[in-house]
């Protein structure tokens, strides 16, 4: 059962792209302390983006036409890999990166793919997901957000919620219901681009229990929008959302989230002197799962640069990367703690917590984990 | 070369030779010749020998999915080992008999557990400075008394005699574990079908018990875990005949660590009826539980997989596509 995947390799002309955002990540992390780069792709800051698009490392599997560079997804695995494990702050760009792009290049107009792709591809347009509410988490399909039909185009009420990095964003996708009510389900479901700057949207920053504020609330209250706001076909937005779930769920952000803690924990260990049975298991137990779960990762990546949308693959690859990630922190705690009399320097120690704290929310972002393995189970003929 | 077109014809042979009788029957002392004797005949032996040397040619990574199948038919036989063996000795430019040949790692004077023991005729042992090819009759095998196992109980008192090879870069323990944990994924596979085919087959409460959500997201992981030990096998042979120590060591961590949980799950779907010996989960339960400690546990390899990472001063990522990707 799911033969489809297996091991790939990543081609030599992705590979060799490296070098060269290996060192764009250096000089970003260069002064950045160990807890500020476990923030991962929660690291908001805009020029760092915009230095990406300059050297061309966005839009990287975006078609030329529109100012990306035609290289596929294993290129922007490779450039995504080399970021994450460096703790580099990707966050302005990720979501228009990653899933918006990818987006409106499937489903949007020539002229709406000629407006949005090209700023996203030199760091210049950025995107947030609107998709949850307060009334709607995993039950997306209730979506209450009304968009409706007015002479000149579009008219929005209602709130979104948890949107990340919108307070920093140009713009949101977010998914409306077009007609219907929230009983009629996938039917009457469509996504509509909202700029973010137009009358009666308020953004409300929510700060987390980290004391980082990355998401927000967004109300909309009479927004209006023109006819080129609706992306893709009215009523289509369920199955336009599921296809840009695969892109969300599939990328090895849902395997490294937790890297930079645990190569923090490898040098700790390492400066010590500490290699004895037990120790050397612990790491090499998670040495074994990153090298699979990456496998499982560029296995997925494959997939999607056949064209196909990996829709259980991609879930099942993120709730064992998830997992991965969450128990990272709650053993490198343990290992630390049980050795009271080896000192911890004050950067590891603050990415540890940092890291345990924030870990809850790996499992919560992007579909939760009672969410996924429902979707495995469905490709397993059980539901 | 085509891959389903070589997986596709050994598996639909695997199918027909290693039946469930046919394994009961071989677990019960009946000679494994008639299955043994199709495999030779078939020619698949030799698929790792060098194409000069009269075989196939092919490479472990061909070979993967073909080792996986070995798991999910439960073959009672060493054919991955014997495979191996062949291509060890066609490359020392010895020939060999048609018998099936065990691995061992094994010390002089110093009791052994040999998978497949019982039926091999011969054992290919490293012995730390080297390979010898003996006869299994050597080592006096006798069974472990694990129910239905063919593993055996083996030592030898003195040097053993045979065809001598050199010593092979890191013995042979990481080749024999990637083709365990091959065989693993196969086993891991099958149930995870079986018992996905079982839940939604077997009703109570008036629906099949497949329709429960506790159900469904402990197949969830079961699934999950199925995957990432055929990936993580496929890691393992990724590379040479002899696997890097990272490559094997993550195939056999990551197996040995999902067996008992997939195991576990098998049976806690199945009911009681997964208990008893008439059904045929227990034949691949069973392995899983064995070739989990065969070769090295999970414990043994992750504690060799940490020692080597905790010497570089690289980071986990570049580490990991260096050694275990390479
Ligand atoms: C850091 C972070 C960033 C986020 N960013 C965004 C964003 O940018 N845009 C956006 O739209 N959303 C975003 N979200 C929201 C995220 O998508 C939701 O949190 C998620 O979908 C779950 O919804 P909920 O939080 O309302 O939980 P609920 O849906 O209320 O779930 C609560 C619990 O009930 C369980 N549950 C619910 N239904 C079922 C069921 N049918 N079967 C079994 N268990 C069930 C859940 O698994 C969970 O354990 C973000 C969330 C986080 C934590």
């Amino acid at each position: 059962m799911f033969d489809t995947l297996a091991l790939a390799s990543l081609p030599a002309e992705d590979e060799a792209l490296r070098p060269a955002i290996r060192e764009i990540a250096a000089q970003a992390i260069a002064d950045m302390p160990i807890d500020r780069r476990a923030r991962s792709w929660q690291g908001f800051d805009a020029d760092f983006t915009r230095r990406l698009g300059q050297a061309g490392f966005l839009g990287l599997n975006l078609p030329k036409a529109y100012g990306g560079h035609d290289r596929g997804p294993f290129a922007r695995f490779v450039v995504v890999e080399e970021l994450l494990s460096a703790g580099a702050p990707v966050a302005a760009h990720w979501i228009a990166d990653r899933q918006s792009a990818p987006l409106i290049l499937n489903f949007g107009t020539e002229a709406q793919r000629e407006f949005y792709i090209p700023r996203i591809c030199k760091g210049e347009a950025l995107f947030c997901i609107g998709m949850s509410e307060p009334g709607s988490g995993s039950d997306l399909a209730s979506v209450r957000t009304r968009a409706e039909r007015t002479d000149k185009g579009w008219v929005v009420n209602g709130q979104k919620i948890w949107t990340t990095n919108s307070m920093h964003s140009d713009y949101m996708i977010a998914l409306l219901r077009t007609s219907g009510t929230s009983e009629d389900r996938h039917k009457g479901l469509s996504q509509l681009i909202i700029d973010l700057k137009a009358p009666g949207v308020t953004v409300r920053p929510i700060v987390d229990l980290t004391g980082d504020a990355h998401f927000a609330e967004v109300f909309l209250e009479n927004v209006e929008l023109g006819e080129d706001a609706l992306i893709g076909n009215e009523g289509d937005g369920w199955k336009q959302v599921t296809a840009e779930l695969a892109f969300e769920r599939s990328g090895p952000e849902r395997i490294y989230s937790s890297v930079v803690l645990l190569d923090a924990w490898v040098r700790h260990l390492q400066a010590v002197g500490r290699a004895g049975d037990a120790t050397a298991a612990l790491v090499g137990g998670f040495t074994a799962r990153l090298a699979t779960l990456r496998a499982m990762s560029i296995a997925c990546t494959a997939r999607l640069a056949l064209g196909e949308s990996p829709v259980v693959e991609a879930s099942l690859v993120k709730d064992l990367g998830t997992s991965f990630e969450q128990e990272l922190p709650n053993a490198i705690g343990d290992d630390l703690a049980a050795h009271p009399d080896e000192a911890v320097d004050a950067d590891l120690y603050r990415a540890l917590l940092y890291v345990s704290q924030i870990a809850p929310s790996f499992s919560l972002r992007g579909g939760t984990r009672e969410i996924l393995r429902g979707i495995i189970a469905r490709g397993l003929g059980l539901r | 070369m085509d891959m389903n077109e070589l997986l596709e014809p050994f598996d639909k042979m695997l199918e027909a030779i290693s039946t469930p009788a046919q394994i009961r029957a071989v677990e019960e002392g009946a000679p494994v010749a008639p299955v043994w004797d199709e495999l030779v005949q078939s020619g698949f032996l030799d698929a790792l020998v060098s194409e000069d040397a009269g075989g196939a040619g092919l490479s472990m990574a061909d070979m993967e999915p073909l080792f996986e199948a070995l798991g999910r038919h439960a073959v009672p036989a060493p054919v991955a080992e014997t495979m191996v063996a062949r291509k060890l000795l066609a490359d020392a430019g010895e020939s060999w008999l048609q018998g099936p040949i065990a691995m061992a790692v094994a010390k002089v004077g110093q009791d052994v557990v040999v998978p497949f023991g019982m039926v091999a005729e011969h054992v290919l042992i490293d012995l730390g400075d080297g390979l010898v090819l003996a006869g299994a009759a050597d080592g006096r095998p006798v069974p472990t008394g694990v129910r239905g196992s063919l593993d055996a109980r083996m030592r030898w008192d003195s040097e053993p005699v045979g065809i001598r090879l050199p010593a092979v870069a890191g013995g042979l323990r990481p080749v024999a574990a990637v083709l365990r944990a091959a065989a693993m994924a196969g086993a891991a596979g099958r149930l995870l079908e079986m018992t996905a085919a079982y839940a939604n087959e077997r009703v109570q409460f008036g629906k099949p018990i497949g329709r429960q959500q506790a159900l469904q997201q402990n197949m969830a992981v079961m699934a999950e875990d199925a995957v990432a030990c055929r990936l993580a096998a496929q890691l393992g042979c990724g590379g040479g005949v002899i696997p890097a120590l990272a490559a094997a060591a993550t195939a056999k961590s990551m197996t040995s660590a999902a067996a008992g949980r997939i195991a576990a799950t098998a049976h806690a779907v199945h009911g009681a009826i997964g208990i008893s010996e008439e059904y045929d989960l227990q034949l691949y339960t069973r392995r899983l539980y064995e070739w989990r400690l065969a070769d090295g546990s999970e414990g043994y390899w992750n504690r060799l997989l940490g020692q080597a990472r905790l010497a570089s001063k690289q980071g986990s990522v570049d580490w990991v596509r260096g050694e275990v990707f390479a």
